[in-house]
C-alpha cells in the first residue's frame, strides 16, 4: 500500500510538471505568457538595431581597471609600509628595552660599588679607633690599680 | 627523367591541398557567418530577457560569437548550430553572474533597467487603450515572477516561453535532463501563475 502511494504521489507530481505545456487551460496564464514574450520580442527588436557607443564600455572599463589597479596598489603598499613601520617600532623599542637594561645594570654596579667603598672605609675607620683608643684609656687603668693597692 | 616527374606531380598536389585548404577555410568561413547572421538576434534576446541589462546583454552576445567563432572547427554538428550557440551564452551568463559573485567590487552598479520600464514594451497591435493596460500589467506580474526564480528556473522558462524551445532542445541546451527541465518549468509557472492569481 505505501509503495503504491508514493509511485502515485510521484506520478502526480510527473503529471503536474507536463501539464505547465497545457497552459490553454489557464487563459490568464496563457494570455500573459503571450503578452510577456511579444514584450520581450519588441524590447530585444528595438535594443537589437540601436547604435551603441562601445568606445563609453570601452573606456568605462578601463577607468575600472585602473582604479582596481589603483586600490589594489594602495592596498599593498598600506599593508607593506605598515608592516615596515612595525618592525622598525619593534626594533626600536627593543634598542630602548636593552638600553634601559643597560643602565639598570649599570646604576647597581656602581651602587654597589659604593656600598663596598663604604663598608671599607668604615672598616678602615673602625680599626684605627681601635688601635688608638686602649693608649688613651691607660692612665685610667693605672689609677684604678693604685687605688686598689691602697 | 623520371625524378624530375615526381617532384613536378608534387608540387602540383601541394598546390592542390592548399588551394583545397583555402576553399574549405573560406567555406567555413561563410558559413559561420550565416550562423552569426541567421542566430545572433535571438541569442542577443535569450540574454537581454536574462540579465534586462541591453549592455551586457550586447557584451555577452559578442562574447558568444567570439567563442563559438574560436571552436568552430570543434562543432560536430551533434546538435543544431542554435543548441550549441545558445548553450554556449547560458555558460557565459552563468560564469559572468559567478564573477560578479566573485568580484563584488568592480561591479557595484547594475545597468538591469527596472521592471515597470521591461513592462513598458508592447507590440503596437490592434489593440483597445484597455487591452494595451491590461496586457502591461501582465507584462509586470510575470516579470515580477521571473525576478523570483532561481537562474536555472529562469533559463528553462525564457527558453520555453520566450524563445519556444522544446522540451529536448531546452535539455541539450542547458546539459539537463529532460526530467529536470521539467521540474523547473512547473516551479517557474507556479511562481507566475501565483503572481497572477495574487493580482487577479
Amino acid at each position: 500500500m505505501r509503495f503504491i502511494g508514493l509511485f502515485g504521489k510521484k506520478r502526480d507530481r510527473v503529471e503536474t510538471s507536463t501539464e505547465l505545456d497545457l497552459a490553454g487551460a489557464d487563459e490568464a496564464l496563457e494570455q500573459a505568457l503571450k503578452n510577456f514574450r511579444q514584450s520581450v520580442l519588441s524590447w530585444s527588436e528595438a535594443e537589437f538595431g540601436r547604435a551603441r557607443p562601445a568606445a563609453k564600455t570601452v573606456r568605462q572599463r578601463s577607468w575600472r581597471l585602473a582604479a582596481g589597479w589603483a586600490l589594489s596598489m594602495v592596498l599593498v603598499a598600506g599593508s607593506v609600509s605598515g608592516g615596515v613601520y612595525d618592525h622598525h617600532r619593534r626594533t626600536e623599542m627593543a634598542k630602548a628595552a636593552a638600553a634601559a637594561q643597560a643602565a639598570e645594570r649599570q646604576r647597581a654596579v656602581a651602587e654597589q660599588r659604593a656600598r663596598e667603598d663604604e663598608e671599607d672605609l668604615l672598616a678602615k675607620v673602625d680599626s684605627d679607633v681601635s688601635k688608638e683608643v686602649p693608649s688613651a684609656m691607660e692612665p685610667l687603668a693605672q689609677l684604678m690599680a693604685e687605688d686598689d693597692i691602697r | 627523367m623520371a625524378a624530375g616527374t615526381v617532384t613536378a606531380l608534387e608540387a602540383v598536389t601541394g598546390a592542390a591541398a592548399d588551394d583545397l585548404a583555402a576553399r574549405a577555410l573560406e567555406t567555413a568561413t561563410q558559413e559561420f557567418s550565416t550562423i552569426v547572421s541567421t542566430h545572433r538576434p535571438q541569442i542577443f534576446r535569450f540574454l537581454l530577457a536574462s540579465t534586462r541589462d541591453v549592455d551586457l546583454a550586447e557584451t555577452l552576445t559578442q562574447e558568444c560569437f567570439l567563442k563559438a567563432h574560436r571552436n568552430w572547427s570543434s562543432f560536430r554538428g551533434e546538435s543544431s548550430a542554435m543548441t550549441w550557440l545558445m548553450r554556449i551564452a547560458i555558460n557565459l551568463q552563468k560564469d559572468h553572474w559567478r564573477n560578479r559573485r566573485m568580484q563584488f567590487w568592480r561591479h557595484t552598479r547594475t545597468n538591469a533597467v527596472d521592471l515597470d520600464e521591461a513592462s513598458d514594451w508592447l507590440p503596437s497591435g490592434e489593440r483597445t487603450a484597455e487591452q494595451q493596460i491590461l496586457a502591461k500589467e501582465q507584462v509586470s506580474q510575470v516579470w515580477r515572477a521571473v525576478k523570483g526564480l532561481s537562474e536555472r528556473q529562469r533559463t528553462v522558462f525564457m527558453l520555453r516561453y520566450v524563445e519556444e524551445q522544446e522540451l529536448s532542445e531546452i535539455a541539450r541546451a542547458t546539459g539537463l535532463s529532460e526530467g529536470t527541465v521539467k521540474a523547473h518549468l512547473s516551479r517557474a509557472v507556479g511562481r507566475v501563475r501565483a503572481e497572477l492569481g495574487g493580482k487577479r
